[in-house]
């Protein structure tokens, strides 16, 4: 326990003031209990509102978009918003586009952030903490002080306007985030396990393979989906490694569609093709919400 | 290297090497070298077309003295940081709080005030340009039936700033999720002894919950503030740097700089700057923190 909390708890206990839960009437709790969870309520309806507001655009006629004060449940619903928005640019190929390099750096990213985190956790070694900790610096060092030469390099090497530029550094595990992430479900297993596989004869990889990966799975589920959505989201990356319209990605390709309509007339189909956006990643989130709650709450508070 | 170097050593050296040879790699071809190059570019003048030519540390002296954008941008990136960050933390904190309490549907609600960060960068750009529109929007659509002046959000020099932090603040769920472990950890004795003690709410949350908070306060302090340096992408798209320059931020004129206008070598003097400031602020943030970030276990 932190002594100074503990001193501080004290200084508070030796303070004279009243004991307000201990002379609270049930009535009164009942009151505070409800008025919380109107607050509550009313902040998540705040907070829900941008993406509420969202779908219901998404579903009207044009004159409903004009309405004022606003309505929030259209009727009659226009569904063939979605159909004539997503229609009218290539989205299934943007989509395609997108998964082809968001995969790929799934993959990558996987592979290389868990053999580093590995070496990094489970394997004592001279100089490691040195390196950890230089890995863990780089995450200091903004992306636009890298951006210009890698962008260089990768002109250099002919791979504009392909997908090389988006997964190769995965492979490499530059994102110290993931390494560090990981490495912290790594030190969590206890090391018991690994001295009995060494014991008999496992060699680390086989190790890593054999037994911590089948234990790490919810953490691995945690880093594909943090690449997944970086990935989904990525806008920098594609603006300046792609400037060929046919390998755009969704977040391109809905700029794109911005500039076909006119500010006024568009935002039914505007909405409509943002939630279309939006939609695939909370669904895949809802699929690995538990894991992935714990795998971020795990990184602010160990290390 | 240490005298007694055994064999068992250099071979978990080598072992322990062959697992990080991925980054290893990764950081010598895609963080290293980037690094010395900008470093090199940020001294010369490079258009792309021809070879970069030397000259010193011309760009940097342009930067500081006759750029007036450059100026502007480093106070409407600091605005950003030191105004967006610390308010981003206060409603994390303040929501994870509540979510703290013992309640029902819990989930539900974390999951309301999380969903914002699964919003790609693009969409939030689109449904906040509809939210904050003049006309139609739903705040303004809803103040014009009141008969009210309208708000001007993003197309006005003084709301723009604070109409993007809006929506930096909206989308603080990973914060939170982050608080809101740490805030489990409060140890349940403590405040009850705290409770029993005499201390209000009030009292408690600030003498007991906070400070046990602080690693995961400092945690969310320092990669919010790296986050908020290099924030592009919102900017980029809803407001376009403008109106009249007041969100034109570092990430948006050095992009500009290095891929509308092609001066490599002036941008990359820009990034250096920003690498820098950054590093200050990690710096400062770290050194005072020994002041006001409480580990348990610690004897002190």
């Amino acid at each position: 326990m932190p002594a100074k909390i503990m001193q501080q708890a004290e200084a508070i206990a030796s303070s004279p003031s009243q004991h307000p839960s201990l002379t609270q009437s049930t009535p009164f709790k009942a009151v505070q209990r409800a008025l919380f969870y109107v607050m509550m309520v009313a902040l998540a309806l705040i907070f829900a509102g941008p993406l509420l507001w969202m779908l219901s655009t998404s579903l009207k006629t044009d004159p409903q978009v004009y309405t004022v004060p606003p309505i929030w449940f259209p009727n009659p619903m226009r569904l063939v918003n979605y159909p004539e928005a997503l229609s009218s640019r290539p989205f299934g190929t943007y989509t395609f586009n997108t998964l082809k390099y968001a995969l790929g750096a799934v993959a990558g990213a996987l592979l290389s952030n868990t053999l580093v985190a590995y070496g990094f956790a489970r394997i004592r070694w001279p100089g490691r903490d040195i390196f950890f900790i230089i890995c863990l610096s780089t995450m200091m060092i903004p992306f636009q002080v890298r951006m210009i030469p890698l962008y260089l390099t990768f002109k250099n090497l002919g791979w504009l306007n392909t997908y090389l530029p988006l997964i190769v550094p995965t492979f490499l595990g530059v994102n110290a985030y993931y390494t560090f992430l990981l490495r912290q479900f790594f030190l969590t297993i206890p090391s018991e396990l690994s001295d009995a596989a060494r014991v008999d004869g496992c060699t680390e990889l086989g190790i890593l393979v054999r037994i911590i990966l089948p234990l790490a799975k919810p953490a691995l589920a945690v880093i594909g989906l943090l690449q997944f959505m970086f990935a989904w989201d990525n806008y920098i990356g594609p603006l300046i490694y792609l400037n060929n319209e046919s390998l755009y990605p969704i977040a391109l390709g809905l700029q794109q569609f911005r500039t076909m309509f006119s500010e006024e007339l568009m935002w039914p189909y505007m909405m409509a093709a943002s939630t279309a956006v939006v939609a695939p990643v909370i669904i895949l989130y809802f699929f690995v919400q538990r894991t992935f709650v714990e795998g971020i709450s795990i990184t602010g508070l160990k290390g | 290297m240490p005298q007694h170097w055994t064999p068992a050593q250099t071979r978990s050296l080598l072992k322990g090497l062959a697992f990080i040879s991925p980054w290893l790699v990764g950081f010598a071809g895609f963080v290293l070298y980037p690094i010395a190059a900008s470093a090199y570019f940020s001294l010369t003048r490079y258009d792309v077309l021809r070879p970069a030519r030397f000259i010193g540390l011309e760009n940097y002296v342009e930067l500081f003295t006759k750029d007036e954008t450059f100026r502007t941008v480093i106070g409407n990136t600091v605005y950003l940081v030191v105004i967006g960050v610390p308010a981003g933390l206060v409603a994390a904190f303040l929501l994870a709080s509540l979510l703290n309490r013992d309640m029902k549907l819990r989930p539900f609600f974390r999951t309301i005030f999380f969903l914002p960060v699964l919003v790609p960068a693009v969409a939030s750009a689109e449904v906040w340009r509809w939210v904050y529109n003049t006309n139609y929007g739903v705040i303004n659509s809803f103040i014009k039936s009141l008969g009210l002046a309208v708000i001007p959000f993003i197309s006005s020099v003084e709301l723009a700033k604070p109409s993007l932090i809006l929506i930096h603040v909206w989308a603080q769920g990973t914060a939170i999720i982050i608080f809101l472990a740490a805030l489990q950890d409060v140890p349940r004795s403590l405040m009850d002894a705290a409770e029993v003690d005499g201390a209000n709410p009030l009292q408690r949350f600030w003498h007991v919950t906070i400070p046990i908070c602080t690693p995961a306060i400092l945690f969310v302090m320092l990669t919010g503030m790296i986050g908020m340096f290099q924030y592009f992408t919102l900017g980029w798209l809803l407001t376009q740097g403008g109106p009249n320059e007041s969100t034109e931020f570092f990430s948006l004129y050095l992009y500009r700089n290095a891929f509308q206008f092609f001066k490599m070598g002036y941008a990359s003097a820009q990034a250096w700057i920003l690498f820098i400031i950054i590093l200050a602020f990690t710096l400062l943030i770290f050194r005072s923190s020994a002041r006001w970030v409480y580990y348990a276990g610690e004897s002190d």
